[in-house]
């Protein structure tokens, strides 16, 4: 037991003498939590539209004024030639084309039914869409607005209208830094973790000293844990200072117990550094074993439901993403601190957790060699 | 009569195909200073890793310190010190937390690495510079300090491999007074080397040649036999005649 | 000249002595690109929904049938009363609770209005936000057919849509130029930064910088190898995206393949940049990888369109090289245009290598001094 902790301080005095280790593993966290969780959102703040109105009367003047009345949309561009539209379109100078054929006002005159073309750049295939609902929005209103003309007060009694309402439980105001800013802050302790305990590993490696240690007595569980222990606890730092931030900067809630988050979190980080040391063990050299574990890093982040969500990925991908760590502690992260969900609740990604750390870590020290 | 600390007999390591050590056999007595000579890639290095319970002979019976380097390689650690030229010490730790920390884990007491530590910068004359980096050390006072910890913990046989390697002749010659002191202290030192004149400061010697101890005894009879001047002459004549 | 081609011959051989590592080198980006490819997506699929049905009458039913046939969601459970949506959402099973009205089909006919509640999950943003706009169309859709055709005639504006660039709507081509801009950055600014801290580690800088050759040769020397890798992933990449993924270059090929050159150069120059501010590999990899990854997956236009984002993040966004990229690859692959398009882009991408280059020989420079 005392070796570990000699192998510990030991670790310690070697990570804070790098000045810019030292000052980097508390630093990057924090600045890019800062700089990073206000810019994510997925709302659209307006759409750039560009009208092409071939027809000039009131009423398509009168539809004109009602979309640049609206919130969604700011009418960029108007013009008449489609063919100028379309290169705005190209240049990226608007997301969205109308175009009101003549005749318009005609028509909506005779009570004649009429058609819109709307042109989309549907690279950003949601926003597409989106656009188009809001579009839609619009023109209903202006077609409710004719009925209300002809029939006179309530034209719903001729359409009925289901109206939906919606509420966002946990998170009221929708606000997007709940859901990022612990997505972020997982994200980096995952990264920071994992690279120095690997890297650690393989330098000795690489260097040497690890014969000096493989000829004393020290076990082989003692010398894994300690390469643990140290990052684990550093981890638990950066949460610290995450979730703090987090209240005194976005005002993000915590409702949930917040033991049981850090449990969660030890448990998290024991997994991934475990798996860090083991790759390390299929190492021979840092660049090896940074690569390797690149390759498992971006695909655990990039899976993790943070930034896509996970109900988006194809089935096979939902499978292999069940030996993903991330995703676990990423629902549980949501989960207690906007739900404040007990254990109960995630007990099957708990225990997710647990087997992984058990895994790793037990592999990692078999595969852990003192005498070759 | 000394106890024998160290018992080889047909000890053979491969590597593939590779024979690294072709039945190595002899023994090492208690408060020897053993050398171990060879050309690079005689099999010294192999030889030594496999004593100091760093790699599994492939076969052979090998007893180190009264275990057995096949079952018992972790045994044979507690009761050994080791240290090799390249990184012995951490380059990042300053003298002081470096002996602390290998003090620490052959299970000394806290105070008794203490007294120990300050014993031991005396003796190097370098009380003031304990807390100095590894790293900003010359290479012969991190030699030093290297040996100094690997004996630290008093342990039974101390393996040095090529322990002087890149110093000048003053330093190497303060080194063999080290391992003199230590000796007589009753522990007993295996040390490899290809620099042929410190053979002389050896008790006995053993010359590797292509995986096989081509020869065996004090310094003194083997120049004897080999009619030669030096050791090295001994070597040049054993090498020049396994070439044939 | 001659002696930059025997160092560049000797950077080569040190790549592929590591075997193990040029073969992931080669096989990592076409890797991920697949993988992310199918799976960094926006669709909404399977997402579970929970009803709480207080008419169960012949509209709600057919409202919720609609709801849950649309390939969009997935039927959760039938709830009964209102103290059962908290356990639903609770857990991690549903995302949404949608609660239709009592006397629901009454009302609507005889009042003209009734109403459909959604309630979201609101810790999953995104999601909860996808969803309630989906089940939002999908109950306007529902609205219209029941108005029918009589009353639809009444409607006098039919508005249509052309989506261009990507009919079919899929979130893959918004994705896959992304996901190339991001691996292709990380991957070369890391196998530059680490492969010059290696020497500075292993003590072998040392006679790099006493031999004859120039700083700019020794930085050639570096990246022209890693060059000729990444080149080869480039193509690669492309490959797999049109087949795997049906994404063929609808501009010129060329042109893309040029300026994937670019982007290369400058990532590796960005790597090289990194190695002269760091003194050993695990500082190179820090800033390369773990100060890139975030501020590029987030801050580049890829997933997180840039428009969205505070005014501020403008400024931001503006020293990141992938933003530009992004751009680049988004027009020459999928809308198709040609350089005059992208001119801007592509200066800044210029600007950014040669400012890395010229900062790392000043940096040779000094050290030489």
């Amino acid at each position: 037991m005392r070796t570990i902790l000699y192998l510990i301080r030991k670790e310690f005095i070697q990570i804070f003498r790098d000045k810019f280790l030292g000052r980097a593993i508390f630093a990057i966290p924090l600045i890019q939590m800062l700089i990073l969780v206000p810019a994510v959102t997925f709302e659209i703040k307006e759409v750039n539209l560009c009208v092409v109105d071939k027809d000039m009367t009131t009423e398509s003047r009168e539809l004109i004024s009602k979309l640049a009345g609206s919130t969604f949309f700011k009418i960029r561009h108007a013009t008449f030639s489609e063919r100028e539209a379309n290169d705005f379109l190209h240049r990226g100078q608007c997301d969205l084309i109308l175009q009101i054929p003549q005749g318009f006002g005609k028509d909506i005159g005779k009570g004649t039914p009429t058609k819109l073309m709307a042109s989309a750049n549907a690279i950003n295939a949601m926003n597409a869409q989106l656009s188009w609902a809001y579009l839609n929005g619009v023109i209903r209103d202006y077609n409710m607005n004719i009925l209300a003309q002809e029939i006179g007060n309530a034209p719903e009694k001729a359409i009925p209208q289901i109206e939906v309402t919606n509420r966002y439980w946990y998170n009221e105001m929708l606000n997007y830094n709940f859901y990022m800013q612990p997505g972020i802050l997982g994200v980096l302790v995952l990264a920071i973790g994992f690279i120095l305990a690997g890297l650690n590993l393989v330098k000795e490696k690489e260097i040497g000293t690890i014969e000096q240690m493989n000829v004393t007595p020290v076990k082989k569980y003692q010398f894994i844990l300690s390469k643990i222990v140290p990052f684990l606890i550093i981890g638990l730092i950066d949460l610290a200072l995450g979730i703090a931030i987090g209240r005194l900067v976005f005002n993000i809630p915590f409702v949930g117990s917040i033991w049981l988050l850090f449990l969660c979190s030890t448990i998290f980080l024991i997994a991934v550094l475990g798996l860090a040391l083991l790759i390390s063990t299929f190492s021979a050299t840092q660049q090896q074993f940074m690569f390797t574990g690149f390759f498992f890093m971006i695909i655990f982040i990039l899976m993790s439901g943070i930034f896509t969500p996970y109900e988006s990925m194809p089935g096979w991908a939902q499978k292999i993403d069940l030996l993903n760590p991330v995703v676990y502690i990423m629902r549980i992260n949501r989960m207690i601190m906007l739900k404040g969900s007990t254990l109960y609740d995630i007990r099957t990604e708990f225990m997710a957790l647990v087997l992984f750390a058990i895994g790793t870590t037990t592999l990692a020290v078999n595969r852990y060699r003192k005498t070759a | 009569m000394n106890e024998k600390v160290i018992s080889v007999h047909n000890l053979v390591k491969k590597f593939g195909n590779f024979i690294a050590n072709d039945h190595l056999s002899f023994e090492v007595y208690q408060g020897e200073i053993f050398g171990f000579l060879g050309a690079n890639g005689a099999g010294k290095t192999t030889a030594i890793r496999i004593l100091s319970g760093l790699s599994r002979p492939t076969s052979g019976k090998v007893m180190v310190a009264g275990f057995d380097a096949l079952k018992q390689p972790e045994q044979i650690k507690k009761n050994i010190g080791y240290m090799c030229q390249r990184f012995s010490l951490y380059e990042d730790l300053t003298v002081k937390e470096n002996i602390m920390l290998y003090g620490g884990i052959y299970g000394m007491k806290k105070q008794l690495i203490r007294e120990r530590t300050k014993s031991l910068l005396v003796r190097l004359r370098f009380e003031e510079f304990g807390d100095r980096l590894i790293a900003s050390l010359p290479l012969g006072l991190k030699q030093k300090l290297a040996f100094s910890v690997a004996v630290l913990h008093e342990p039974k046989i101390v393996f040095l491999d090529e322990p002087t390697g890149g110093v000048d002749p003053i330093t190497r010659r303060q080194f063999w007074e080290m391992i003199y002191e230590t000796a007589a202290r009753g522990i007993t030192v295996f040390v490899t080397t290809h620099y042929m004149d410190e053979a002389e400061y050896c008790d006995r010697v053993s010359i590797m040649d292509e995986g096989k101890i081509e020869a065996l005894d004090t310094p003194a009879e083997l120049k004897k036999k080999y009619q030669a001047g030096s050791i090295e002459e001994v070597f040049i004549r054993i090498a020049r005649h396994g070439k044939k | 000249m001659k002696r930059l081609l025997v160092f560049v011959k000797k950077e080569f051989i040190h790549i592929f002595r590591d075997f193990r590592t040029m073969v992931i080198l080669f096989l990592i980006p076409g890797a991920l690109i697949l993988l992310f490819g199918f799976v960094v997506s926006n669709d909404l699929k399977n997402a579970r929904i929970s009803f709480l049905d207080l008419s169960k009458d012949e509209m709600t039913l057919k409202l919720t049938d609609k709801i849950c046939s649309s390939g969009f969601f997935v039927r959760g459970e039938n709830l009964h009363s209102y103290g059962d949506i908290e356990r639903a959402l609770r857990g991690n099973n549903n995302k949404a609770v949608i609660i239709f009205e009592k006397d629901f089909s009454r009302k609507l006919i005889s009042e003209g209005k009734a109403t459909v509640n959604i309630i979201t999950d609101g810790s999953e943003p995104n999601m909860a936000t996808m969803a309630t706009n989906y089940v939002s169309a999908i109950v306007s859709d529902f609205n219209s057919e029941l108005v029918g055709g009589g009353a639809a005639a009444m409607l006098l504006v039919h508005p249509e849509v052309r989506m261009f660039y990507n009919p079919t709507l899929k979130g893959q081509h918004m994705f896959v130029p992304g996901v190339i801009t991001l691996i292709m950055i990380l991957i070369c600014a890391l196998m530059t930064s680490i492969t010059i801290t290696r020497e500075k580690e292993f003590g072998t800088m040392e006679a790099l910088l006493v031999s004859p050759l120039k700083p700019i040769q020794i930085i050639l020397g570096k990246i022209v190898p890693y060059f000729i890798l990444s080149f080869i992933d480039v193509i690669i990449i492309l490959v797999l995206s049109w087949f795997v993924f049906d994404l063929p270059v609808k501009g010129s090929i060329f042109l893309l393949l040029a300026e994937a050159m670019l982007y290369i150069l400058m990532s590796l120059s960005l790597g090289i940049l990194i190695s002269t501010v760091s003194k050993t590999m695990q500082q190179a990899i820090f800033i390369s990888l773990v100060g890139m990854m975030l501020p590029t997956i987030l801050l580049s236009g890829f997933i997180y369109p840039i428009e969205n984002m505070p005014k501020i993040y403008d400024w931001v966004s503006a020293v990141m090289p992938p933003r530009y990229f992004v751009i680049i690859i988004k027009n020459v692959m999928i809308k198709g245009t040609g350089f005059s398009y992208i001119w801007k882009e592509t200066l800044i991408l210029c600007l950014f290598t040669v400012v890395a280059i010229g900062l790392s020989m000043r940096k040779f420079n000094i050290r030489l001094q």
